[in-house]
């Protein structure tokens, strides 16, 4: 009991912190707070026929944010896991238009070329990370933009549209190799499932494997894990290929469940935003579901505001920021304090002759 | 008018890194600070220059007490502190280094800063263009270049610890020169060092520190007799080694070349047998680390060979040397060795040997438990590394280590555990060595050396000088090759 009050302390202080200081922009904006609220959760998860938008957002969202949970627990900052995104639209793309057989094949083959192609992208600052040295942040934001710049050529190049160049994206998709659904607006039921099985199986293979607990070594302490045999470099290549694989695939989905197109943006911030969703989780992979689920819900309820209240719908994104900004701080605080009475109670037995 | 310290105490825990300590330098006077790693010298200079701020006592400058709580306080107050590795940014010129930190408006006096450079370097004797980048510079004019700065800044107090690490013989002389002139101008010098006979050469009065405290002050010319048994005590050696039979040869180094950084290990060639304990002595840096990376396979050796056993292991990499039977304990219990934010169930399982995908936890947890109580070990299983004190974190690196480890590299294996823990640590080591594992050890502690080694090869300034049999030499012998000198006169 008094250890969960302590494992709660700092998420439920940061939302609290969090809720406070949206409210008090709110006010300051003279816009009704409980309103603008009950805007984005009646925009989002409170009206039926708004959930599958809010999946729409959720699936990509959670793939990058399972990928992430890999990285992080091989101790490294995947930024670049935006253009691993692109990179899996790009491949999933590139079968669809190119290959044409039964749609089960063409599906199941664009998810793999998908995730080889996000694997491609992410093992580059892999390998100049462990071959050279080089910063993953670094590198991962400058293949950000080189990711969005080839899709933007592919766009109003090679594969633009019949008789326009348009940055509004490619031709649609033949509609038989769009992902499946139940009814006709609804989001697919695959990419769903997809989501779920990516979060299960990260999660398992973190806490309950070998390979989990020796990225875990390398991640905490690469020079130990180095000491005690562990290939630490190829742990860490694999880490970034495994967050390159579900980023890929989650690109897949973007394009062929959701845009059903090629287009710019097709990876719509997920990647940066998934990179929020596990520090809030606190790199716990089963924690990065229904955290990805609050995230996808602000993205897609404030777009209410705007058409009800005449508030900017970047409001979801102060929140989610701020969010974030509350659970360092105070997680810093609560570790400082940890340490800080850990040390107390040593002094306290070295005083007394222990 | 001088520096007086008045009854300094800084603690760390329960370490007393300085325990009353008194002192007076005179100025223009060159004052060597001696005394063995841990004694307490270079937390008394960074307590002078400001980076710590001590428990209790007093620092005086020419009558007038000082509150330091900062390097700017210190600085402001005339102390000037030239670290081991000087504080020099390599990607900005000479005069730009020279200028930071440099007080007065927000806008810098280039031109003044050039000239107050050109003096000083006239003036003592430096030689450097105020245009080059301070990389070009050797570390010895990077010293120059630090003393300059804080000679500008109106330092009338300079601190050098350990300022001839990793710098020639001739930066070595010329850096004598420009501290002379520096003391005849009436500048206070501390110069803190392990070598007894630099501090000969140099200094005017020497204070000799042991164990936080100060065991004395002595006046030049010193007599090296005196300063050994002042540094390292009377050591009482203890009860015989307990003989064991000495099996074939484990590990042969044939005239094997390593560098890591600043020092060099040269030509050395050596071989440890099987049940055979060897200790490495010296001063920190002298080399010992260098030679177990390179025994351990972490550094390559730029030449000669490196075997154990029948194979030839020059040039492989670590892992083949893991595969060969070789482990390797370095001082960083917590930095290289265990891993800070994992339960000690993680790190037997991490070590276990086991190979299946799914880790077991139950087992594992169990396996954990038995372990803990096994090695004595003051943790449960879901204890993180950090939280375990040193000798517990030593007990769980051997309580992890494999039972067929055929050369065991060691670094510091007892230092800052208490008694029981330090006996423990031995009892495990001898047992193994019982067992026929060569054992190599790197110890600042001369009783420890001269308590478990067959053999003490003793390392000075890269290279070994001498190994002797533990069984015949004597603490002062061992004292005087430590500091350098090959015979006891």
């Amino acid at each position: 009991m008094n250890d969960l009050v302590r494992r709660l302390r700092v998420p439920v202080v940061s939302v609290v912190l969090a809720l406070a200081a949206t409210w008090l922009l709110l006010v300051v904006v003279d816009a009704p707070p409980l309103d603008a609220l009950w805007q984005i959760w009646n925009g989002s998860l409170g009206r039926l026929s708004k959930i599958p938008d809010t999946l729409i957002a959720w699936v990509p969202l959670t793939l990058a944010a399972a990928g992430l949970i890999v990285t992080f627990q091989a101790g490294m900052w995947n930024i670049g896991v935006e253009g691993q995104i692109v990179m899996g639209a790009i491949g999933a793309a590139f079968v669809v238009r190119e290959l044409s057989g039964p749609p089960a094949v063409v599906i199941v083959a664009a998810f793999v070329v998908g995730a080889l192609f996000g694997i491609f992208w992410a093992l580059i600052p892999g390998y100049l990370r462990t071959r050279f040295g080089v910063h993953e942040i670094f590198s991962g934001v400058a293949l950000v933009f080189v990711a969005s710049a080839i899709a933007v050529y592919l766009i109003i190049g090679p594969w633009s549209r019949t008789g326009v160049a348009s940055t509004s994206g490619t031709d649609l998709f033949e509609e038989r190799y769009w992902l499946p659904t139940v009814g006709a607006d609804e989001y697919s039921w695959l990419a769903i499932l997809v989501a779920v099985a990516a979060v299960v199986a990260i999660a398992v293979l973190m806490r309950g494997t070998r390979y989990g607990l020796r990225l875990k070594a390398v991640g905490k302490n690469h020079h130990s894990a180095f000491l005690m045999g562990i290939p630490t470099n190829a742990y860490m290549l694999s880490a970034f290929a495994m967050c390159g694989a579900l980023a890929g695939i989650a690109g897949t989905v973007q394009a062929l469940g959701f845009h059903h197109k090629l287009v710019p943006s097709i990876s719509g911030n997920y990647g940066f935003l998934a990179i929020l969703v596990v520090l809030l989780a606190g790199f716990r992979a089963l924690w990065t579901a229904p955290i990805a689920l609050f995230f996808a819900a602000m993205l897609v309820g404030s777009t209410q505001l705007s058409l009800r209240l005449g508030i900017d719908s970047s409001l979801a994104g102060v929140i989610q920021g701020m969010l974030v900004l509350f659970i360092l701080v105070v997680g810093a605080w609560q570790a400082q304090r940890t340490r800080r009475l850990a040390r107390r109670a040593e002094t306290a037995t070295t005083a007394g002759g222990g | 008018m001088a520096l007086e310290l008045r009854s300094i105490h800084k603690h760390f825990g329960a370490v007393r890194a300085n325990d009353g300590v008194t002192l007076e330098v005179q100025e223009g006077e060159l004052h060597g600070v001696l005394g063995e790693n841990g004694a307490g010298k270079s937390t008394l200079m960074k307590v002078i220059s400001g980076f710590i701020e001590a428990d209790s006592g007093e620092v005086h400058l020419h009558g007038e007490r000082l509150a330091l709580q900062s390097p700017d306080d210190a600085i402001k107050a005339g102390i000037g502190m030239l670290h081991q590795d000087p504080l020099v940014f390599l990607p900005l010129t000479v005069l730009d280094n020279f200028l930071l930190g440099s007080p007065g408006s927000f806008r810098l006096n280039r031109r003044a800063g050039e000239q107050a450079l050109r003096e000083a370097a006239d003036r003592y004797g430096f030689s450097f263009d105020p245009g080059a980048l301070a990389q070009t510079l050797t570390v010895g004019e990077r010293q120059q270049l630090e003393i300059a700065r804080l000679l500008w800044l109106g330092a009338r107090v300079l601190i050098l610890d350990e300022p001839t690490t990793g710098i020639s013989a001739a930066q070595r002389e010329k850096l004598f020169e420009i501290l002379n002139r520096l003391a005849e101008d009436g500048m206070i010098v501390l110069f803190v060092s392990h070598k007894l006979e630099e501090i000969e050469q140099l200094c005017h009065r020497a204070t000799v520190m042991q164990r936080g405290k100060v065991v004395g002050h002595v006046d030049a010319p010193f007599s090296s007799d005196q300063l050994v048994e002042m540094m390292f005590g009377d050591v009482v050696v203890s009860e015989g080694r307990p003989d064991a039979a000495l099996g074939s040869t484990v590990l042969e180094l044939d005239a094997v070349t390593v560098s890591e950084r600043l020092t060099t290990v040269e030509e050395l060639s050596l071989h440890v047998a099987a049940g055979e304990v060897l200790g490495l002595a010296g001063l920190e840096g002298s080399g010992q680390r260098t030679f177990l990376q390179a025994c351990a396979g972490l550094l390559k050796p730029k030449a000669g060979t490196i075997r154990l056993g029948d194979v030839d292991l020059t040039g492989r990499r670590y892992r083949n040397f893991l595969d060969a039977g070789v482990h390797y304990l370095p001082a960083g219990r917590l930095e290289e060795g265990l891993v800070a934010g994992m339960s000690i169930a993680e790190h037997f399982e991490l070590t276990s040997g086991n190979a299946s995908f799914f880790v077991d936890w139950n087992g594992a947890e169990a396996a954990a438990t038995r372990d803990i109580e096994h090695h004595f070990i003051k943790g449960t299983k879901e204890s993180v590394a950090e939280s375990l004190s040193g000798g517990n974190q030593q007990r769980l690196l051997l309580a992890m280590m494999p039972d067929d480890v055929r050369l065991l590299l060691m670094e510091h294996p007892t230092r800052g555990l208490d008694i029981e823990s330090a006996d423990w640590v031995w009892t495990q080591l001898l047992a193994r060595r019982e067992s026929g594992t060569a054992i190599v050890f790197a110890s600042a502690d001369l009783d420890e050396l001269l308590r478990y080694s067959d053999r003490i090869a003793v390392f000075f300034s890269g290279n070994v000088l001498r190994i002797v049999d533990a069984g015949t030499t004597t603490p002062d012998e061992l004292g005087f090759l430590i500091g350098g000198k090959e015979s006891v006169p």
